[in-house]
């Protein structure tokens, strides 16, 4: 009999008890005795030479520990924030990576940038002793978008980095592109932006450090997605504390979306304060704060060619986009234009030649990094956006032109253009499950109908493909990661059959303390409730790579069932002494251990109780205990995919755009629990729709100030913006090369979810003979887009 | 936040009193704009005296054929009100539809009219329904109210005590929201007595006004059609990220005209 909570099931997340009744503990829920406070003096100018700091009145001022700033940093050998990922420019020049020290030394870079630390008894004594701190500022002008931070007249953000120029990059065959363009019957070109987002989790970022004169060991409890890499980045490049003396514990996380996977600097800020001030320091932003200081997403501005034969298939793709870093690279910000996201430019087309350029830029912003969808929604926008160019062009249907580019599933696995190796794939089925679904053949009906209320309606498509779980390490180290990308797991069961399962995986939010138990479960035969799921410590956990870019079951998964197998073929051996069988007669039938052609079976209960009270065991062979590890290194990446359309209706007269229909058929391989896959979809569709119709960051182009620097003008999208979306998945492309099958779903619904939006807006907007136009469509710029054309419409 | 006094006092004229004793002194309401702020010290008032105790400033009745409301009368009190939705549902309406179900159980029509926010939703309706604004020393009319951006002839020290509204024919209130904030970028309540129709206008210029184009095509023509071609200039008119003057403009007269057509 299956399992009820094994794989397949719909388990109800076994932490939304704890979350949902405000029982969990975050890291601001943490207070330890003799506790103190930081805040930030952050810099309020987008550029600004330093040149001092008067902290007399405010070390004076009631509650106040100290006053410190870089210079002290300085002093105690404190060194930059280091880069994870090493991009080498076309001419095989290194990137520029100057430092980035976690409090400004000489120079403010950013509206936000922070200039000192105040720590005091309490958060509002901080607070007031923070604004007595005297920064003597010598306001410089600032470079602020990308664009102009490249012209050769742009302030320079950092005086070694000529022209802000980052690196220059590129991936694919120039020539080969070059030569089929000029073959082409038809390009189609378009010109577009993807706009700057704030990420914007529930929990804002907050970090509490201790420091043990005792034992000499640092703790850091830390908002993190993975505690191990703050515990090597931090340890051993900003404040050189070996790992046996430094402990990172990321507790109840509530949402990262990519923000939190960074090693920031007010985590070593109060890591390294704790001990100077000999108490326990902790810092917790203000959501006015996350809004300055969290890393920003997306931000390219790109010009993209597609060249195509006379029949409508894709002969070359020619990209070039300009990626804006922020002032500082954060952790893993070269990777994200750049491997995350030319890498994909193939999309799920067959298009034989590739060539991307990218340019990235330091300007005076908040740094860029990885947020939901990392690259890849970039990616799939552009493309997307640009086959629906090509098929208004072309005249030829949208799903039609499609389908005739489409990599067939007969071609897997299909080696791209661009580096990858989709491993499986039918495109060609999920287009088919999704014209139904959306009632393609009914759209012009429905646009009449319109009409007749004086509404526009367009539909609109997103095929997507991403690549998830970063990997093979050696791979991903040649094209510059600077750390491995394995997952760790280990499986412990107890003398009396329940079992503790410590993943290097990071859950914030995704539900792996439901999912993961339910591997052991279906495997073993435990009840879910004896299953507990530990992770975020490195005190308890082995060093793991934690969880960002839907890795976690493709990789921490898998690594879970590669330990699960070292205690299955070691409680074969007990089972088969204990029933006096060949270890080679006993079978694993759900989850009980069966002398093959007899009724003699153990559980993984009684066999755990033997493991640990060792009376009737082979102990000349095997040690006692049940208890194992493992390390798990994909062969390739994972390659969800799907097909999106989105329906809208917009009203003419306020330039309105509502979403009244969305189908999502996504191809995430096996699914472990089909709920939480599809709460991952919804999630990841509102944040794709958040894109294409609400969110935007925007800075003053002069000032560098954030203009979007709350919820009043930074427009989150909410529940009542989205209409009840229609899910599907299939299962019959499992993925090839890891044990489960599986592929990922965290970021699926936000890679196609923007581009099927903006399609079907343009749509909509079509007959009035509008080709393109930027995210996000809000109100206003819809009506703009009205005006202006109905006003050329006029004049012919 | 920085350092304040809070006070609680139970009568109007203990609040008076302790209002007079420092020119630093705050009124809290519901503290929908108050208390973000002061969290972000953006405000340093000396002492904060709470209304909500004061059972002068609460209530709503009939008066007059028209409505009175208390001063400390809730957005959602207003919204649920048998009595507001009966004698004149448009307030009812406007109330249910200001920012979100948090701000609607906490923030006050008081605190909303003496703050003067450009965008807030109520100053429409007391300049549309001909309000008359009771206070501690005397009665102002709701056309004279509101002077400017977040300005009002209020003198230092007064204290609203309620609102008294005038039942219309038929009145509808129409908002454009901010899609982030959900404050009105347009908000037109229309509002018809007899012959007369007023057009309030907010949202879109420094202070609620009056389209007195629009009042005079409608007053022998109350439908939509008959505000075709009319628009309030651009010029003066806020501007914003959401928004721009020209987009306002044209804003007022789609709602204007959804309101005369809500008006039924």
């Amino acid at each position: 009999m299956a399992n009820p909570n094994g794989i397949g099931a719909s388990v109800r997340r076994r932490e939304d008890a704890r979350f949902l009744t405000g029982r969990g503990t975050y890291t601001d829920d943490i207070s330890r005795p003799n506790q103190t406070h930081a805040v930030f003096v952050r810099s309020p100018y987008a550029h600004a030479r330093i040149r001092g700091i008067d902290a007399g009145e405010a070390t004076k001022a009631p509650g106040v520990v100290a006053v410190l700033t870089g210079a002290d940093m300085e002093a105690d050998k404190v060194g930059s924030l280091p880069c994870g990922w090493q991009i080498h420019s076309k001419d095989g020049s290194p990137m520029k990576e100057p430092p980035h020290f976690p409090i400004a030394r000489d120079r403010a870079r950013y509206v936000g940038d922070a200039v000192a630390v105040v720590i005091a008894e309490t958060r509002e004594q901080a607070k007031d002793a923070a604004e007595l701190v005297m920064v003597d500022y010598e306001e410089l002008p600032a470079a602020v978008t990308s664009v102009k931070a490249l012209d050769g007249a742009a302030p320079q953000v950092h005086d070694d980095v000529t022209g802000n120029l980052c690196f220059d990059w590129h991936l694919g065959d120039a020539a080969a592109v070059d030569a089929a363009f000029a073959q082409a019957a038809h390009v189609a070109k378009l010109d577009l932006v993807n706009q700057r987002l704030i990420p914007n989790a529930m929990e804002p970022r907050a970090a509490l450090g201790e420091y043990d004169r005792a034992t000499g060991e640092h703790t850091l409890t830390t908002t993190s997605q993975n505690p191990h890499v703050i515990r090597l980045l931090m340890g051993a490049f900003v404040l050189g504390i070996p790992e046996h003396k430094l402990r990172v514990v990321a507790p109840d996380v509530g949402g990262g979306f990519g923000s939190k996977i960074f090693h920031y600097g007010e985590e070593a800020v109060v890591t390294w304060a704790a001990k100077k001030v000999g108490r326990p320091v902790k810092w917790t932003a203000e959501r006015s704060e996350s809004f300055l200081t969290d890393a920003h997403g997306r931000d390219h501005v790109s010009h993209a060619e597609l060249a195509l034969d006379q029949d409508g298939n894709f002969l070359a793709l020619r990209v070039a986009t300009i990626a804006n870093m922020g002032a500082y690279l954060s952790t893993f910000a070269p990777s994200i234009p750049t491997y995350l996201y030319a890498t994909l430019l193939a999309g799920q087309y067959k298009t034989p030649a590739i060539y991307a350029e990218v340019k990235a830029v330091f300007t005076n912003t908040a740094p860029v990094d990885a947020y939901r969808g990392a690259g890849r929604p970039e990616a799939c926008y552009l493309i997307e956006r640009l086959v629906e160019v090509a098929a208004a062009e072309t005249g030829i249907d949208k799903a039609e032109i499609r389908r005739r580019n489409f990599v067939p599933a007969s071609a897997m696995p299909y080696q791209t253009p661009v580096a990858l190796q989709y491993d499986t794939g039918d495109f060609a089925k999920n287009l088919d499950i999704a014209l139904p679904m959306v009632d393609y053949a009914g759209f012009a009906a429905r646009k009449a109908e319109s009409a007749r209320k004086g509404k526009l309606r367009g539909i609109g498509f997103a095929t997507y493909i991403e690549a998830c779980g970063i990997a093979p390490s050696n791979v991903a180290g040649a094209l510059g990661a600077r750390a491995g990308l394995y997952e760790s797991a280990e499986v412990r069961f107890h003398p009396t059959g329940s079992v503790t399962v410590f993943t290097g995986s990071h859950s914030h939010g995704q539900g792996h303390e439901t999912t993961f138990a339910q591997l052991v479960a279906e495997r073993f035969g435990v009840p879910i409730e004896n299953v507990e799921i530990v992770h975020g410590d490195t005190s308890k956990i082995p060093f793991g790579m934690g969880t960002y870019g839907s890795r976690s079951l493709a990789v921490g998964g898998s690594a879970i069932v590669k330990a699960m197998d070292k205690v299955e073929r070691k409680a074969k051996k007990i089972a088969a002494h204990m029933l006096e069988a060949a270890e080679t007669d006993i079978e694993v039938k759900d989850g009980r251990f069966v002398v093959a052609g007899t009724d003699k079976a153990l559980s993984i209960g009684d066999i755990a109780l033997q493991a640990y009270v060792p009376h009737n065991f082979p102990l000349d062979e095997l040690e006692p205990g049940l208890d194992e590890q493992a390390f798990y290194d994909p062969k390739n990446f994972t390659y969800p995919n799907g097909c999106h359309v989105c329906e809208v209706e917009i009203d003419p007269e306020t330039g309105v755009v509502e979403v009244v229909n969305f189908a999502a058929v996504d191809d995430f391989g096996r699914v472990i629990n089909p709920l939480i896959v599809e709460g991952q979809v919804h999630g990841g569709l509102v944040q794709g729709i958040g894109q294409a119709l609400y969110e935007n960051c925007v800075y003053d182009e002069e000032s560098g100030q954030l203009i979007t620097g709350s919820y009043m003008d930074y427009c989150m999208p909410r529940a009542d913006d989205v209409p009840s979306f229609a899910v599907q998945y299939h299962e019959d492309q499992p993925c090839t090369h890891n044990p489960l099958g599986v592929k990922g779903c965290g970021e699926a619904g936000t890679i196609g979810a923007s581009a099927a939006v903006m399609n079907a807006v343009v749509h909509a907007l079509s007959d009035l003979g509008v080709t393109h136009m930027d995210m996000p469509a809000t109100p206003e710029r819809v009506w703009q887009v009205i005006q202006r054309h109905s006003h050329a419409q006029a004049a012919e | 936040m920085y350092e304040f006094t809070y006070h609680r006092p139970t009568s109007l004229a203990d609040a008076a009193a302790m209002l007079g004793r420092s020119e630093e002194a705050k009124l809290l309401g519901g503290g929908q704009t108050l208390l973000p702020t002061l969290k972000q010290r953006l405000a340093r008032p000396s002492d904060l005296i709470d209304l909500g105790q004061i059972a002068e400033l609460k209530g709503i009745r009939e008066e007059g054929g028209g409505l009175m409301i208390g001063a400390f009368t809730r957005h959602a009190e207003v919204a649920h009100s048998d009595l507001v939705r009966r004698v004149i549902p448009s307030l009812a309406d406007l109330a249910e539809g200001i920012g979100d179900r948090q701000v609607r159980n906490m923030g006050t029509l008081g605190g909303s009219i003496c703050n003067a926010d450009p965008s807030a939703d109520y100053p429409s309706a007391v300049v549309a329904l001909k309000a008359t604004v009771k206070t501690d020393r005397r009665e102002i009319a709701g056309d004279d109210f509101f002077t400017g951006m977040f300005e009002t002839a209020l003198e230092p020290g007064e204290i609203v005590t309620s609102v008294t509204f005038q039942k219309p024919d038929k009145a509808a209130y129409a908002k454009f929201r901010n899609p982030a904030s959900r404050y009105a970028i347009v908000g037109v309540f229309v509002a018809r007595f007899g012959s007369e129709v007023r057009v309030a206008v907010t949202g879109a210029g420094p202070s609620v006004f009056r389209a007195t184009d629009m009042e005079t095509a409608l007053a022998g023509n109350i439908s939509p059609d008959a505000l075709n071609g009319i628009k309030v200039a651009a010029d003066g008119l806020n501007a914003d990220i959401h928004a721009s003057a020209e987009y306002r403009a044209h804003l007022v007269t789609v709602m204007a005209k959804r309101a005369v057509v809500a008006c039924g």
